[in-house]
């Protein structure tokens, strides 16, 4: 290979990755976009409102998945987020609780107000199969059918409470079963957090 | 608390026991207890419950404890009751986050000696299709099939709608 090749080789080295960089640089996410709960999704809610990214500006929020055929992590999760509303009392004030459905074609909006109507605080939201994929996909939230044996199905789903600020933005999960203590002491922060 | 109650449950404590399944056997274990003992050395279910049912919510899980002292492995292989529809013997197991729920397909081995837990988050009898609400403090029946010990009928008590635990029964 003669000198003259090799320092082309070089440059054109270095433009791929002055090029490269340059993409790289271009791409680097914007911090609200597509983070958890960023989206164009709008469902309906049971007190009559929307529920869009917007929902989740201007007081802390928990957003929860599930579904009224659920026999066990939803009405647990439910009677969680009861008793952690006792714990914290006034302190809940301004904190909204939100049951997004995975299962809209099971559960109208209607049957999600009834559902949810021993759970002072939370609010269902529901709607099209469409509209409710678009909100899990905004969540990042799995969901999925699965055939039982009589024809009917049940969902796997994901199963945390997610928090966000009073800038809608995301700030990390409850778990399913997480001790109250621990529980309790994230709602706090969370609405401790630019609170004034 | 009355007395009955009192007794009830540490009578169904007890039987969780299979040690201590023949000392009780025949007694009456009260009506809390929602306890069924079959012949010492057989196969006992006790500390059976269920939860409440929100509005609108057509399903339920079954608990309970099932002990095998017969001394010989037996297997749950089906349930029914008149409070439902469509009876199933389910599993829940929990990945990364994600909550899955299966049919036992094969069933639930009970080994001979072993004390098999029935519990929110894990192995639960699914009722669905309910005929009625699940009101706490009712109790319903539900009818196992094992494939060596027969047919095992025993009540659940409806407790609160986020129990964990029949009362009194922590370990
Ligand atoms: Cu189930």
């Amino acid at each position: 290979m003669g000198r003259g090749a090799f320092e082309r080789i070089l440059v054109a080295a270095a433009a791929l990755a002055a090029v490269a960089a340059a993409v790289l640089f271009l791409r680097a996410p914007d911090p609200e976009a597509g983070a958890p709960g960023r989206g164009g999704y709008a469902l309906t809610a049971t007190d009559g409102s929307t529920f869009t990214e917007a929902s989740l500006e201007g007081h802390p929020s928990a957003v929860f998945f599930g579904f009224t055929h659920c026999p066990d992590i939803c009405p647990t999760t439910l009677g969680e987020i009861g008793t952690w509303r006792e714990e914290l009392g006034a302190e809940a004030r301004d904190l909204r609780f939100w049951f997004v459905t995975v299962d809209p074609e099971r559960d109208s909006v209607d049957g999600l107000r009834d559902y949810l109507s021993w759970s002072p605080g939370v609010t269902g939201a529901g709607g099209t199969r469409a509209e409710v994929d678009e909100a899990l996909a905004a969540f990042r939230v799995y969901a999925r059918k699965v055939p039982l044996s009589d024809g009917g199905y049940t969902m796997d789903h994901s199963s945390f409470v997610m928090l966000f600020d009073r800038d809608g933005r995301f700030v990390r999960n409850i778990g399913y079963r997480e001790e109250t203590g621990s529980a309790v002491a994230k709602l706090r922060a969370l609405i401790g957090a630019g609170a004034g | 608390m009355s007395n009955l109650l009192r007794a009830g449950m540490a009578a169904a404590l007890v039987l969780s026991s299979p040690l201590c399944a023949r000392a009780h056997e025949g007694h009456d274990h009260g009506a809390a207890a929602a306890t069924a003992t079959a012949p010492a050395e057989a196969l006992s279910v006790a500390r059976g419950f269920t939860r409440a049912t929100r509005p609108g919510a057509p399903v339920a899980g079954g608990f309970m404890v099932i002990t095998n002292a017969t001394g010989r492995d037996d297997r749950l292989v089906g349930a029914r009751s008149p409070a439902a529809g469509v009876t199933q013997l389910h599993e829940m197991a929990m990945a990364e986050g994600v909550m899955r729920m299966r049919e036992l397909a094969q069933g639930l081995p009970i080994p001979a000696g072993a004390t098999v837990a029935l519990r929110p988050g894990g192995y639960h009898v699914m009722f669905m299709d309910l005929k009625a609400p699940l009101v706490e403090g009712a109790r319903i029946e539900v009818t196992l099939t094992f494939e060596r010990a027969g047919e095992v009928t025993v009540p659940l008590a409806v407790l609160a709608p986020d129990a964990e635990d029949f009362p009194g029964a922590g370990e």
